[in-house]
């Protein structure tokens, strides 16, 4: 990991949707160039809204927002940073809204100003990538789950991020899909944050993990052994953690 | 679901520039509407059967279409006769048959045939991606197009969540009657339906925030205007302007 080259940081940050609950309280969260984390903690933890006021959809109620080493203030300076960092939405029907999978694919790539003839360059060989050469004229909402979760990842990779922010991207999805989602995460170099519920998928994929709990994260290396030990002792005993 | 039966071909039609197709069909399909004389709307029902044996769609599928539309042309062909003012009246028992509302009737349906059949041939046989972009190119606002695309994207996400909704209750024993509580949870249903939609615009336009989308929408699409499109546009004018002709010559 390269210390020097910081990509988040958050620094004290407090979010709520409505004043009597807060999400996020003083939360901070450093990420650099190279780290692939995974963050597993429990729905309603505030997974979702970190990676939401990373990208610049939600704003924090006070504390401060930094990527890339600039302060992030206003619409104007996320507006300048979204296209290198690609968010996986959990749910990929809120991600492809064009026609065409060629399309959504190169929705990106011409939204950074590239030409025609580069963005379905591009689009083409990143669908090839991911095993997709025979989706490019097919129809987005007609397409499977596994295939539209493909094919979003897909769309965020056409953007050629830096880093990749992955909600949950093995939710509901075929034994396949899931093989294929971690066989391309492993072979890409590139860094990411991933969601999941999947212990074995961020084993495979990520070289930390973290975890959330009131409003905080937290380095967690007993994750593992914490959730192992439950699953043996209470195994079909409803409980609570 | 929405399919695009038409819209796969390789025939004369399908190798047309869309914008050509979408321009024709609308001069032609405005022409038609605003016919009234039998001469011109026979010429247009038959115009239009040509146009879609060129456009080499499978015929039975046109069938069920028109069949459909069809359908609903049935009850002008049962209301009109008996409502239309006219003068000759024939009359059987208390029921006053006006000769003029089944004139009427023909009319009508001679007219949303013939419109029907063009869309089909000239409209359904591209993709609808295609038609939003040659709206357009054809200078329509890029909003409207816009909403019109989404719209179609949309539709079958909000069905599918409508039928959730609607399993949900079923399954917890609801029946519809024409009770309060039967009326309230249709209220229900609606309010939900709609705060889901929003939420769900929300979360569509954040990801294309996320994906650099600054409020302009790129087409992919190559458009040739050709000879042969020029051609078409010029045979399609020709042909509508003779329609109209002949509903001038023949109005007395
Ligand atoms: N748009 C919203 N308005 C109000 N509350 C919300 C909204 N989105 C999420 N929440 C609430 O914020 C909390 C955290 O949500 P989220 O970040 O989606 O959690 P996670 O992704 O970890 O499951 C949840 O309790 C959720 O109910
Ligand atoms: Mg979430």
């Amino acid at each position: 990991m390269n210390k020097n080259q910081i990509i988040i940081k958050m620094s004290g940050v407090h979010f709520s949707y409505s004043e009597e609950s807060p999400i996020l309280k003083d939360l901070d969260f450093e990420f650099f160039k190279g780290d692939k984390v995974g963050i597993i903690a429990p729905n309603g933890s505030g997974k979702t809204t970190l990676f939401h006021l990373i990208m610049g959809l939600l704003k924090p109620v006070s504390g401060s927002v930094e990527i890339f080493g600039r302060s992030m203030e206003a619409e104007q300076d996320f507006a300048g940073i979204r296209h290198r960092i690609g968010l996986l939405f959990q749910d990929a029907d809120d991600q492809l809204f064009c026609p065409t999978v060629l399309e959504d694919v190169s929705f990106g790539p011409l939204n950074m100003g590239k030409s025609k003839k580069k963005a379905i360059e591009i689009s083409k060989r990143t669908l090839d990538f991911l095993g997709l050469s025979a989706f490019e004229n097919r129809i987005t909402f007609k397409l499977s789950g596994g295939e539209k979760k493909l094919v979003s990842l897909a769309t965020v990779l056409s953007m050629e991020p830096e880093v990749l922010l992955l909600d949950e991207p093995l939710t509901g999805l075929d034994i396949k899909t899931q093989t294929t989602i971690t066989r391309v995460l492993k072979k890409m170099n590139i860094s990411y944050i991933i969601i999941s519920h999947n212990i074995e998928f961020l084993e495979a994929t990520t070289s930390i993990t973290l975890t959330m709990h009131n409003g905080k994260i937290y380095t967690d290396d007993q994750v593992h052994v914490h959730i192992h030990d439950h699953a043996h002792v209470h195994g079909n005993v409803p409980h609570k953690h | 679901m929405i399919e695009e039966p038409f819209a796969a071909g390789n025939s004369i039609i399908h190798r047309i520039d869309p914008r050509f197709r979408v321009a024709a069909a609308t001069f032609y399909s405005f022409t038609v509407a605003l016919c009234y004389e039998f001469q011109p709307l026979i010429a247009a029902l038959a115009v239009s059967m040509v146009s879609v044996l060129l456009s080499g769609v499978g015929l039975k599928k046109v069938f069920k279409r028109l069949a459909l539309v069809n359908v609903f042309i049935l009850l002008f062909w049962i209301v009109l006769p008996l409502t239309y003012a006219g003068n000759t009246v024939y009359s059987l028992g208390p029921v006053h048959v006006y000769p003029a509302g089944i004139v009427f009737a023909a009319k009508i349906t001679i007219k949303s045939n013939a419109i029907l059949m063009v869309l089909i041939s000239f409209i359904a046989t591209m993709t609808f991606a295609t038609l939003g972009h040659s709206l357009s190119r054809l200078r329509i606002p890029e909003k409207l197009v816009f909403l019109l695309m989404i719209t179609y994207r949309y539709i079958f996400v909000i069905q599918q969540e409508y039928q959730k909704i609607i399993r949900s209750i079923k399954i917890r024993g609801f029946k519809p009657k024409t009770t309060l509580h039967s009326y309230k949870t249709f209220a229900y249903v609606i309010g939900m339906l709609l705060i889901r939609a929003s939420e769900r615009a929300d979360r569509v336009y954040n990801a294309m925030r996320c994906r650099g989308f600054k409020g302009k929408y790129y087409s992919l699409t190559d458009f040739q205007a050709d000879t042969k499109s020029w051609v078409f546009v010029t045979i399609v004018s020709g042909v509508t302007l003779g329609i109209l002709l002949m509903e001038v010559l023949f109005n007395e």
